[in-house]
């Protein structure tokens, strides 16, 4: 099974780097854009076949190291 | 004599500066231990988790270190009682590791902050801090890109009340929540701070005041 994790910083955690990037794209002219925020994609290949067990095991990882919950929130797709 | 542990992980830098300041504040013995090993040194009186970018920062700033074989021995030894101490990089492995509360987000500035800090000593009865011995500023220096202290506003009340809430800057770096520079776990034995003591130990490096942090905490032992 291919397992796909997004983390993200938690609402209310200032994200600096999403601030930057707001920042260049109204420098190029994208005035629109507001709330930029940026995570990361963390893909892998999971041995099994129960994807409810894949779901729950890929979660564990993310409290245990993936995502730091403190600041971060996560998704899951597990297909 | 009094014995200290400076662990290196893969990317510390401010190891072999940790070890010169603890040797030459308060001469005790200083052991190196890599973050492969399995075992602590006997009889520590402090361990220190040095400043620098264990595993290159990957996935987040301490992530990695964190989960070090020798982690689960520096989490038993505070446990049983042994004083812990983690300067800058240390800081966010302890939060990383659960043994502080909050996380340390990148610079409010983006900016890497590199300078002299004043600070003020909020809880002069640690047993890190007892050394102070009521002066109520004291100057360290700080090197970092990620040292912006974040907590849950419930959390930053838990650890005001508490007392948890060790030094304060002055004039706040990196955006840090109530201008927090370093905490203390419950117990008083766990100690996170993104200011460096190691590079404050002799007047010649501007400020001597770390080194009363190194002899209070080996004081203490």
């Amino acid at each position: 099974m291919k397992a796909k994790v997004e983390v993200f910083l938690k609402p209310g955690v200032l994200d600096v780097q999403g601030k930057a990037i707001e920042g260049a794209l109204h420098g190029l002219g994208f005035a629109d854009v507001s709330d930029v925020r940026v995570g990361k994609t963390i893909e892998f290949d999971l041995k099994g076949a129960d994807p409810a067990a894949a779901e729950a095991e890929v979660k564990a990882m993310c409290d245990r190291l993936l995502a730091n919950t403190v600041i971060e929130g996560y998704r899951v797709e597990v297909a | 004599m009094t014995k200290a542990a400076v662990i290196v992980f893969p990317g510390s830098n401010c190891d072999r500066d940790c070890k010169t300041a603890i040797e030459r504040s308060t001469g005790a013995k200083v052991d190196m231990v890599w973050h492969q090993e399995t075992a602590l040194p006997e009889g520590l009186d402090l361990v220190v988790l040095p400043g620098g970018f264990s595993y290159g920062d990957y996935l987040r700033c301490g992530a990695m270190a964190a989960q070090s074989p020798v982690m689960r021995e520096v989490a038993a030894a505070a446990e049983r009682g042994t004083a812990v101490v983690g300067i800058c990089n240390g800081f966010q492995i302890l939060c990383e590791a659960g043994m502080l509360p909050g996380a340390l987000l990148r610079n409010a500035a983006l900016k890497y902050v590199c300078r002299a800090v004043g600070l003020d000593v909020v809880n002069g009865q640690t047993r890190f801090t007892a050394g102070y011995a009521g002066q109520r500023e004291v100057t360290m220096t700080v090197g970092n890109g990620e040292g912006n202290f974040f907590a849950d506003e419930t959390t930053l009340d838990r650890l005001e009340g508490e007392g948890q809430v060790v030094f304060r800057y002055r004039d706040n770096p990196n955006g840090s929540a109530r201008d927090i520079a370093g905490v203390i776990n419950i117990k008083g034995n766990v100690l996170g701070l993104m200011p460096h003591p190691d590079r404050a130990f002799e007047p010649e490096l501007g400020s001597a005041d770390g080194a009363t942090l190194f002899q209070s905490a080996l004081a203490s032992a």
